[in-house]
């Protein structure tokens, strides 16, 4: 831990030394939410409910889906970038160190300009919490609490699954955009609005509906049943498989040579 | 002519060389493309004539848009562009007898000119055949695919165009990932991206019709789906190709003007 602070202050001064570049980048970042938000705005103009929900419970959506997102995507950088880790042979540097692999693949690459989409998402979450009509008690604090936390986590391990399919095919995956960033730009609203085949994708093959839409049902008093708050704690299960894949690919890695 | 011929056929060969890469591509756009229609119509089914557009031109709309992203989308930079100017290789090109301005013109179009033909055609026939209602449907009249593709070229000149304004400040800039995403995202938000452009709001419509970014995607892809007639399309027409000229005349003052004090970073 010592170690990742040391990482983590190595790539805040660095990326600090470029002052400019990084308030112009963290901006654009700014605006990338910023136009997610601005649609959901355009299209509540004209409906009050989308499948049920109010506006404010779907800003709460959005808000959490963003957090958690650009919070994993700040932490989890190095998988995004992995396969270019592999292309360049610069992975073949980090299995000759005497540390964790995984450990070493975070510390390698920390994105601070994701800050920006991370404020707005504060910014929007602080906009709907005293709007929407939550009587907000400490379990639903909780509940929010673990959305938004859990989330990260989940997405943080669709990035190392993205890594670990990058050890049989060198070159990223696209397809894998429609789970991270799709995740995040979708998740705007309740998957529960997309319908049955979608929902259960989403809950049984990869769970992003366990943080967004289940402890939503509970947050907005639409269910009382406990468990239902408890959901995104079971969607952090599937970052074994993600580990193991890993592992996997990890045992099959064969240097690119360069 | 005859340089920026060649020099069109060069890029776009490269580009067909990536089809593993276009497949891949092509799984996430129809994901996406199913993501937003149903997203839409769950909207739909909350009041389906709170819309100016009915849900069958929507799912026209989006489609159409899935497959030709590649031609639409601003953020589709040309990054060796940037590179070349960050890195000082630019001096390379300002050296050829060629005029830089058409070069980089001409290498972008041909890119995204042939990404969108390795995408667009399975899009496109599975947009055809799925069943009802989120199929896409062909125009009753004829004259609007005609119109359409008049449309569409001139759409592709105007992203380019602006396109150009966005490489030549990278001039000024040096450092261009703030400005790239910035204007890659106002711009497509503005142009009809996220959602189309007759959703806005009516004072930001009218303002986006009259701007460069209306001259953008949301043509073609009303006259298709039959969201623009008449005289609004006439006009609609005529704006692309003023902001077409308009936008390269701009590009080519700048660039000139951007050349004649550019300062080579040594090494």
């Amino acid at each position: 831990m010592r170690l990742y602070m040391k990482f983590l202050s190595m790539h805040i001064k660095s990326q600090m030394q470029y002052k400019t570049s990084f308030v112009f980048t963290t901006l654009g970042q700014f605006f990338v939410a910023f136009a997610t938000f601005l649609s959901i705005n355009f299209l509540f103009d004209r409906f009050d409910y989308v499948g049920g929900f109010s506006y404010e419970e779907v800003l709460i959506c959005f808000a959490v889906m963003m957090m958690a997102f650009s919070a994993s995507e700040l932490i989890g950088r190095g998988f995004d970038r992995f396969p270019a880790m592999l292309g360049n042979g610069s992975f073949d540097r980090a299995l000759v160190r005497p540390r964790n692999v995984i450990f070493q693949v975070l510390a390698s690459q920390m994105e601070f300009s994701r800050l920006g989409r991370f404020v707005q998402a504060v910014a929007v979450l602080v906009y709907a919490i005293p709007r929407s009509g939550i009587y907000w008690t400490w379990d639903k604090i909780l509940t929010l609490t673990l959305m938004i936390v859990c989330g990260a986590f989940l997405f943080f391990g669709l990035y190392v699954l993205y890594a670990a399919f990058s050890f049989f095919t060198t070159e990223g995956l696209e397809f894998m955009n429609v789970l991270t960033d799709g995740g995040r730009e979708h998740g705007r609203l309740p998957f529960g609005v997309y319908g049955d085949g979608v929902l259960k994708f989403l809950t049984y093959v990869v769970p992003l509906a366990l943080v967004q839409y289940y402890p939503l049902l509970y947050l907005t008093g639409r269910t009382d049943n406990f468990l239902y708050a408890l959901t995104p704690i079971a969607a952090l299960l599937f970052l074994l498989p993600c580990y193991v894949f890993f592992r996997f690919g990890l045992r099959h890695y064969k240097s690119t040579g360069s | 002519m005859k340089p920026y011929r060649a020099l069109f056929r060069i890029r776009f060969a490269n580009s067909l060389q990536y089809r593993a890469a276009a497949i891949a591509g092509l799984t996430t756009q129809f994901a996406w493309g199913f993501m937003y229609i149903l997203g839409f119509a769950a909207f739909y089914s909350a009041n389906p004539y709170a819309f100016p557009m009915t849900f069958q031109q929507t799912v026209s709309y989006i489609w159409l848009q899935q497959a030709f992203m590649a031609m639409f989308f601003m953020w589709n930079y040309e990054y060796s562009i940037f590179d070349s100017i960050e890195s000082g290789s630019i001096s390379y090109e300002l050296v050829r007898p060629m005029d830089l301005y058409s070069r980089w013109f001409t290498t972008t179009t041909a890119n995204r000119l042939s990404r969108t033909v390795l995408r667009c055609f399975p899009i496109l026939i599975v947009a055809f055949i799925l069943p009802a209602p989120f199929r896409m449907v062909l125009p009753a009249e004829a004259v609007r695919i005609g119109l359409f593709f008049i449309s569409m070229v001139l759409s592709l000149g105007v992203v380019v165009s602006f396109s150009m304004l966005v490489y030549i400040s990278a001039f000024f800039t040096v450092n261009s990932a703030g400005t790239r995403i910035a204007v890659g995202v106002a711009g497509d938000f503005l142009a009809g991206g996220y959602i189309p452009v007759p959703f806005f709001p009516d004072a930001l419509r009218f303002a986006v019709e009259l701007s460069p970014f209306g001259a953008m995607q949301n043509m073609p892809l009303l006259i298709f789906n039959g969201g623009v007639t008449g005289d609004a399309l006439v006009r609609g027409l005529l704006l692309q190709v003023f902001w077409l000229v308009a936008l390269v005349f701009v590009g080519r003052v700048l660039m000139s003007r951007a050349l004649r004090k550019v300062v080579v970073q040594g090494g």
